[in-house]
This record gives C-alpha cells, structure tokens and sequence, in this order.
C-alpha cells in the first residue's frame, strides 16, 4: 500500500529530495560558489521531471487515503510550473550575478516553492491543500526579500508575509468550518456530504472565508493590493517567478477546491468567482494606467489577467476549465517573454524599471521592440496572436453558461486594459528618443523573448495542440 | 480543392515574410528595394487575383472557391467569394499597388512600412472572403495592429493622438460584436457563415431590464453587431475618429483607410445584420436611416467649414458612407445594389482625392487650404486630374459616383420620402463643398511665393492616376459591368430577407391576439 502512495508521490518526493540534497551539498562545499551550478542544476531537475510527468500515462491515481490525487488536470499544471520555473531560475542567473545576489539558497528555495505547488494542484484533502500552500508561500516570502540590504526588497517581504499570513488565517477559519460541518477533511466526503444535505449554512460560510484565503493567493480583486508591492519591491528574477508558477499553481488549486469540493454547488461559488472576475478584470485595468514602474504595471497586468482566467473557471463547466487551463498556459508564456526583457532593463549597470526609458526603443534595438510589442499586443488581447485565442476560450464558456454579463465586463476591460499596453508601444515606436538602454541581452534571454513572441504567432495556426491537452486535463478534473 | 484564395490571401504576407528575414540595413539602396519587392508582392497579388474574377460564376449566388480546413476549438479556416465579396477582394488587390507606389517618396523606416501594408493586405482581403464568424473577427481586428502603426510610426504631429483614439473607438466598437458572436456560436452550434445566413436567430420580444425588446434576440445581436461597424463605418455620430486618424495618417495611410478600410462596415452589414438579423434589420432600419442622412447633411455642413484638405476629404468621406448605409437600410434592391456600387466608387474617387492631395503635399507640406491657390497655372495636368475626381465625388453624371448616388436615393425615395429628400440636400452640400475646395485650391491668382516653383505631376504620380481614372469613367459609364457581377447575391440575400420578415410579421400577427 504505502509503496503504491510513494509511486504517486514521486515527482514531488524526488523534487524534495533534491532540494535538501542540494542544500547539503552546498552547505558543505563551496557555498555561494556553487550557486551558479546549483541553478543549471535545479533547472534541468525540473525540466527532466516536467517531461517525465508529461509522459505519464493518462488515468488518475490517489495516495494517502485519497489526500494526494494525480490525475491529468494535475498533471497538466505540475508541467507547466516545473517548465516555467526551470525557465525563470535560468534567465535569473545572469540578474543575480550582476547585482551581486547569487546564493545558493535561490534554487533551494525555489524547488521547495515548486514542491508546494505541486502539492497544491494535486491537494485531495484540506490538510494536503494547506501543507501545500504553506510550503509554498513560505519559500515566497523568503525569496520575496532575498535583496536583504534592499529596503524595498524587505519590505515587500514582510508585507507579502503580514497579508499572506492573514489570507492562510482566513483560509483556515474556513476550512475549519467545514470541517466542523461536515465531519470529514476529504474532498471527497465533502461532495457527498452536499450531495446529500446540500449547502448549509456553515458550508456556505467555510466555502466563502476559503475562497478569500485563495483570491489572495491568485491576487484577485478585491485581495490584490499586495501584489503591486511585491511585484515592485522584489527583485526582479523573484518577480519573474511569482507571475508564472504561483499564480498557476493558485488557479489550479481554486480550481481543485471549487469542482473537488464543491462540485455540486456549482452556483453557490460560481456567482463568487464571478464577481471576483469581474473586480480584477476591471482593476487590473484601469489602475495599470497611471503606473510608469513597468514592473507595476505588470503586477496590475497580472491582476487583470487572474480576472479572465477566472472567468473560465465561474462558468463551472469543464469547458470552463479547459478555458482556464489554456489562459493560464498562454498567460505563463507571454509572461515569460516579458520578463526576459524587463531583466534586461539597464542603464550604465543599474536596474530602470521606469517605462518611459523605452523612448524609441525600436531605433536601437530593432529586434527585441519588436518582440515586445507583440507580446504586448498579445496581452492586450489583439487577435490574430494567442493572447486573444485565451480571451476567447473563457468568453466563450462564460457565454455558454450563462454569464453573458461577464463575458460584456470582460471585453470592455480589455478594451481599457489595451490602453496601457499600447503605451508600452508608444514608448517604443511613437516616442520621443530617451537616453538608450544600453545592457546587451544574453543569448538566452533573447531567445526566450523571441520564442514567446514567436509563439504568440504562429499559435494562431494550431495552438501548438495546447487545446487537447487542456480539454483532457479539464476532462480528468470533472470527470 | 481550389486555392487560389488562399495564395492571393497570403501573396502579401509572404512579401513582408520576404523582407523581414532577407532585408537588412536601411540605406538607400535597401529602401528602395523594400518599396520594389512591397509593388511586386502587391502586383502579383492583383494578377493572380485576376483569376478570381475570370473563374467566378456570376450567375450563382452561392459561395464559389471555398476553401475549409480544421482550424482550432472547432472553428475552420474557410474561405469564399460571392457576388457581394469579389468586387472587395478585387478592389483590395488593385488598389494596393497604387498604395506602394504613394510610398514612394518615405525614407523613414521604409521596410517596416512596407510590411505593414503587405500585413494590411492580407488582413483586408481576409476580411472579406472569410466564411467562419471567429476567422472573420480575428482578420477584422488584427488589420488594427498594422494601421495603428501606420498612423502612429510615420503620421503627422498629432500622431499619437489618432493612432489611440483609431485604435481603442474601432476595439471598443468590435469586442461587442464578438459577444455576439460567441452568443450566436452558442445559439447556432456553428461558426459557419453560409450557415448562420440561413439559421433563424429568436425574434420574440423579450423584457431586459424592464425594457422590452423588439425583435428579441435578434435586436440585440443587431446592435452589438452594429456597435462595431458603425465605428467603422464611420456613420454619425461615432465618425469622430475618422478626421484625426485621416488627418494625421501619411497619404498611404489614408487611402487605405478611406478606399477600403471604410469598406469593411459596409461589407459587415451586407455580409452579416441584414441575411442573419433580418427581424433586427428591419426593426433598426428607420432608425439607421435617420442616422445616415443626419450624417449626409450635417458631416457635409461640417465639410464646407475646414481648413485642412484631408480633413475635408474625411468629411465628404463620412458622407458618403451615409448614402451607403441608407442604401442599405432602405431594403431594397436598388438600395443594396447603390450602396455596393457606392462603396467600390468610393474606393477609387476617395482614394485618388486622397492621392491628390498626397501630391501636393509632398511638395508643400502642408495641407492647408490657404496655403494654395491658382495651381493651375504650373501644374495644368494636376488640376485636371483632381477636377475629374471633384467632379466625381460630387456625382457627376458619367462618373462611378453618379450610379451609386442614384441607385441609393431611388431606394431611399422608395422607402421614405422624407429620408430621400434630405438626402438629396447633401448632394447640393457635396457640390458646394467639393467645388469650393477646387476654387480655392486650383483656381485663383498664383500670388503665394512658395507656389510659384512648384512641379506638375510626376510620371509615377501620373502613372498611379490613370487606372483610377479610367476605372471611375469605365464604372461610370458602364454600370452593369458591376450590376451583373452583384446582381444574383443580392437578390437571394434580399428573397431570403423579405422571406424572413414576411413569416416573423405573420408569425408575430398570429401571436399577438393570443397574448391580448
């Protein structure tokens, strides 16, 4: 029995052990010496057990009396974090290097966050979900202010941990009201227990204070207001890392949560989620536009985008999810494309994020403007490039289930949304010409921002098939 | 299959493919090849175009040379010409070439330019031969992101300005429309356009915030529908990006914008409210009509006070949609075959009004009004060239402007008096207008030292003239050449169309003493 749990566990057991190997070896050896090693190491970790679980069979698998579920829904995301994360750790090599942060502790604490994550998404019990999540956030407010002679840096980690400790409260309060309602911590019992009473009172009331806990989490409105912050006074490596894995990992686990759990009250939290879509799409929107700190604005970007992933997910169908599963995807990618940019966002060795210093980019570096204006094009949600197929996917199952009023909110967001992204735009094509930025792009960033942009292209012919992987994820999450 | 649609569709593309990846460096030389490879790329693309028009049957009102492939989440890449779309397509195609050739003077970022245009091409011809509601939006909207850029890189000084302003009007008009859209994915099961042209969409009245709805969802459709071409249109009172972004853009720019860019609404209506909203067509048609000819008058007024020439241009442009858009919403055949009419007309007379005034700018850089006068006497084959094309735009009996303004004022006199009467006020206006910038332009005392050195008409200039000229008297004279082509797709859309509001009227006559 317990051999079989193990079996199912062993992306995250092998990851962990990693991880404290990792550390050990460092500790006992050359320590910030080794760092650099460490990160290509890490990466390749991750990327060797991202293709692994990728290669899985499909089916799902439960561990630990139904506490640890690996299905394809999990799967799906656990690729995607562990891909994305690998990725992040490799284009913050070079970050960490010039501004003389490169410890070992990074990657650590990363494979440990990513453990959570992994953790999260695959949660089958209350206990499992909040294990996942601690691990998960407290390795975020470490690296949240991993620029420890920064005061922003510090700063932006005690508060990360003030409000995240606050959301963790609130999540618990909830689940133990569930848990007091229901007798059992299980996912599964959960579903039979509404199944058969349907929602009482205190499920309702456990159900909301969890639904908090998580919008903090995934930085919907109104539980954003960390989120710039952070974003700004992280470095920026950390803040390349908290807009891919986390809010993936975030969505997923709402996800996890809303159908695992709640399935059969797919209206009671659907109206919640909606509203919570609603609030971020439009936040995320209009408060971007007075932001000049690029970083900033990326955070408000973020917080409109959680708002349309989560459109998907209010309509409560498995189309629904698909939806979101793909928005997230696509989301992660043009992320990663804008963030190898910002990393290289320097003048005379110092870090600008300020994104009138862009002045006409497009004269000096032909190339890389180009790159960006597509990605930002394609956050705005400009078809033909994918940005748009994501918008799409979740307007379309918020139509299909009845949330035309979501679905109106949501394009007239973007439409307002699309203004601050075409400033970026403006900066570097329209403008007037600034004092250049001068760093040179190592090749690696250059290929990530050109890939991102290249795939935001050519998806437009197939998607590159991310729609059948996600409808078998979706699939496997309602089965 | 047969795809030849699909090779002029994606002839462009592959030309700016061709100078993203084999040009490089940005000096003269590679300018000018930029500009040789963007004609050639475009004039290939009208010859093979050509062969649309030789293989297509104008005797079937069907889509003809359809292409469809699986694309994604169930949508197809499918593609097709009828009656209505060829003349679009092959407006596009030929207008495109003259486009390259009014670029030929830029030496700022000469091969970005050029891609922009060839993406712009592709975008436009895609617009109207897609057959797939989702493929249609996703072409609609992405001709922004080039003419964005177009405006924005190398516009006038208040560039930014109308670049934002194109952009987020034409974005906030569209997203709408894509509610509809997905709406109607949802109701019909399809994206398919020669399906949807057939799928009967509710028309019940229902009660939406305590507003009952006529027409039901049909209305609703036809609004956000609506939302998106009117902006495009551009139809009163919506038009007011149009004189920022004709104003600000370069010559190209504009003629692209106003030849066919403008097309696209009109195209919209006759491709999608009328054969799929017939109920909320009907329902909206007084008041769509009411809009245009406030349009007509009162744009045409707003014509005769400006300064800038573009700007009077873009006015009479905004004008001359209204008689498109009353043409179309007086639901008749006149009306529809006058506003098709009007549209390829207003392709060739705005586009070279357009050119004509990119001519004299190149020379004085300046567009306004008084900084001319009495051109006539250095540049003789200037003033006739834009004398024809005044005279044009007026309407003049034997040009391609005529045809349309007739055709859509008999339907309007046919479906409302009133509508027709004020109609025809604008041509007045439109004379006063036109003729007025003529005089103060060509005519008069050559007094202004600036203009005492100025050069007549180049051989290019000329060159990108002619088949304008020609087309506008052929089309003017020779009105069935179009008529026949159109002829059958307009009358299937108008037979299912009366069929449509014939049975819902009965339909809702039948009801409605049993609800009393």
């Amino acid at each position: 029995m317990i051999s079989n749990d193990l079996n199912t566990v062993l992306p995250e057991l092998l990851l962990a052990i990693y991880a404290m190997g990792a550390l050990m070896f460092a500790v006992y050896t050359g320590k910030d010496r080794v760092a650099s090693m460490l990160i290509w190491i890490t990466a390749l970790v991750m990327f060797a057990l991202g293709g692994w679980i990728a290669a899985q069979p499909a089916g799902a698998h439960m561990a630990f009396g139904g506490a640890f579920v690996d299905d394809g829904f999990s799967r799906f995301a656990k690729v995607l974090m562990l891909w994305a994360s690998g990725l992040v750790l490799l284009l913050s090599q070079d970050y960490l290097t010039r501004n003389d942060m490169l410890k070992f502790e990074f990657p650590i604490l990363i494979s440990l966050a990513v453990v959570g994550m992994m953790m999260m998404v695959s949660a089958g019990d209350l206990m499992s979900l909040y294990m996942g999540l601690e691990l998960q956030s407290l390795a975020l407010y470490v690296i949240a202010s991993f620029r420890r002679d920064s005061l922003r840096s510090t700063e932006a980690g005690l508060k990360y941990f003030v409000l995240g400790a606050l959301s963790s409260g609130m999540l618990l309060y909830g689940a133990s009201f569930i848990y007091g309602t229901t007798g059992t911590t299980k996912f599964a019992g959960i579903t039979s227990v509404i199944a058969t009473d349907g929602m009482g009172l205190g499920l309702l009331f456990g159900m909301v204070f969890m639904t908090v806990g998580m919008a903090f989490k995934i930085s919907a409105a109104p539980f954003h207001m960390w989120t710039p912050d952070v974003y700004e006074g992280s470095p920026t490596p950390v803040t390349a890392f908290f807009a891919s894995a986390p809010k993936m990992a975030a969505a997923g686990l709402i996800a996890r949560v809303m159908h695992d759990a709640f399935g059969q009250a797919t209206a009671d939290w659907g109206q919640i989620i909606a509203m919570l879509s609603m609030l971020s799409m439009f936040l995320g929107a209009v408060a971007a536009i007075g932001q000049t700190n690029i970083k900033r604005m990326m955070a408000y970007s973020s917080i409109g985008h959680m708002g349309f992933a989560l459109m998907g997910l209010a309509s409560g169908t498995q189309e629904g999810v698909q939806a979101m599963l793909i928005y997230m995807a696509i989301y992660v990618v043009m992320n990663l494309g804008v963030f190898a940019f910002i990393l290289n966002m320097e003048k005379d060795g110092r870090a600008v994020t300020d994104i009138r210093s862009l002045g006409m980019y497009s004269k000096t570096s032909p190339g890389r403007a180009m790159a960006l204006a597509i990605l930002m094009f394609s956050l705005a949600g400009i078809p033909p490039l994918v940005g748009f197929f994501g918008k799409l996917f979740v307007l379309q199952a918020a139509i299909n289930a009845g949330y035309s009023w979501l679905a109106i909110g949501g394009v007239i967001a973007s439409v307002i949304g699309a203004f601050y992204y075409l400033r970026i735009i403006y900066y570097m094509y329209f403008g007037s010409e600034t004092d250049a930025l001068d760093a040179k792009m190592p090749g690696l960033h250059y290929i990530v921002l050109a890939a991102s942009a290249a795939i935001m292209v050519f998806g437009a012919i197939n998607l590159f098939g991310l729609e059948g992987f996600a409808a078998a994820a979706a699939e496997a999450l309602l089965k | 299959m047969d795809s030849i649609l699909s090779v002029v569709t994606f002839l462009p593309l592959l030309g700016a493919a061709v100078l993203l990846v084999f040009l490089r460096g940005d000096g003269e030389f590679e300018q000018r090849n930029a500009k040789l490879v963007a004609l050639l790329a475009t004039s290939l693309t009208f010859i093979v175009s050509i062969s649309i028009y030789t293989k297509f049957d104008p005797a079937n009102a069907g889509f003809q040379m359809v292409e469809e492939y699986k694309w994604i989440a169930g949508l197809n890449y499918k593609v097709g010409v009828d009656g209505i779309s060829i003349l679009f397509v092959l407006l596009t195609t030929f207008l495109m070439p003259i486009v390259i050739l009014a670029c030929w003077g830029v030496s700022h970022r000469v091969k970005e330019y050029m891609v922009m245009f060839l993406v712009l091409e592709t975008m436009m011809i895609a617009v109207f031969t897609a057959l797939d509601l989702v493929l249609f939006y996703v072409v609609f909207e992405a001709g922004l992101i080039p003419m964005f850029l177009i405006v924005g890189i190398w516009g006038g000084k208040d560039r930014v300005y109308a670049a934002f302003k194109f952009f987020l009007y034409t974005l906030l008009g569209s997203v709408l429309m894509l509610i509809a859209m997905l709406v109607m994915w949802y109701d019909a099961g399809t994206t398919d356009i020669p399906t949807l042209m057939h799928h009967q969409f509710a028309s019940d009245n229902f009660t939406l915030l305590g507003i009952t709805v006529v027409g039901g969802l049909q209305t609703l459709l036809f609004l956000a529908f609506f939302a998106s071409f009117a902006v495009k249109m551009p139809m009163w009172p919506v038009h007011t990006w149009l004189p920022d972004a004709h104003v600000q853009a370069p010559t190209a720019g504009s003629v692209v914008l106003a030849a066919i860019l403008l097309k696209m609404g009109g195209y919209g209506f006759l491709r999608f409210s009328l054969p799929m909203f017939p109920v909320g067509a009907e329902v909206m048609s007084t008041f769509v009509m009411t809009i245009s000819v406030i349009a007509i008058i009162y744009t045409s007024l707003v014509a005769l006070m400006q300064e800038d020439m573009k700007k009077l241009i873009a006015y009479s442009s905004v004008a001359h949609m209204g008689f498109v858009t009353m043409g179309i919403f007086a639901l008749n055949k006149q009306g529809l075959d006058g506003a098709i009419y009007q549209m390829i007309s207003h392709g060739f007379i705005s586009g070279a009004l357009f050119l004509g005034v990119g001519v004299i700018y190149d020379r004085m850089h300046t567009r306004d009004i008084d900084a001319y006068g009495g051109l006539v006497m250095r540049m003789p084959a200037y003033a006739l060239i834009f004398m024809f094309f005044t005279m044009a735009n007026v309407g003049l009996p034997g040009t391609s402007g005529f045809v349309g303004e007739f055709l859509t004022l008999t339907a309007a006199f046919k479906a409302n008096t009133w509508i027709a009467f004020g109609a025809t006020t604008g041509v007045i206006l439109s004379a006063c207008y036109a003729l007025w910038l003529y005089r103060r332009v060509v005519f008069g005392d050559l007094i202004k030292e600036s203009l005492k050195t100025i050069t007549d008409m180049t051989a290019r200039e000329k060159m990108m003239m002619a088949p304008l000229v020609f087309f506008t008297l052929l089309l003017g004279i020779y009105p069935a050449l179009v008529l026949d082509l159109i002829g059958p797709s307009v009358d299937a859309l108008l037979e299912n169309f009366d069929a449509a509001t014939a049975g819902m009227a009965h339909a809702a006559s039948a009801i409605a003493p049993a609800t009393h």
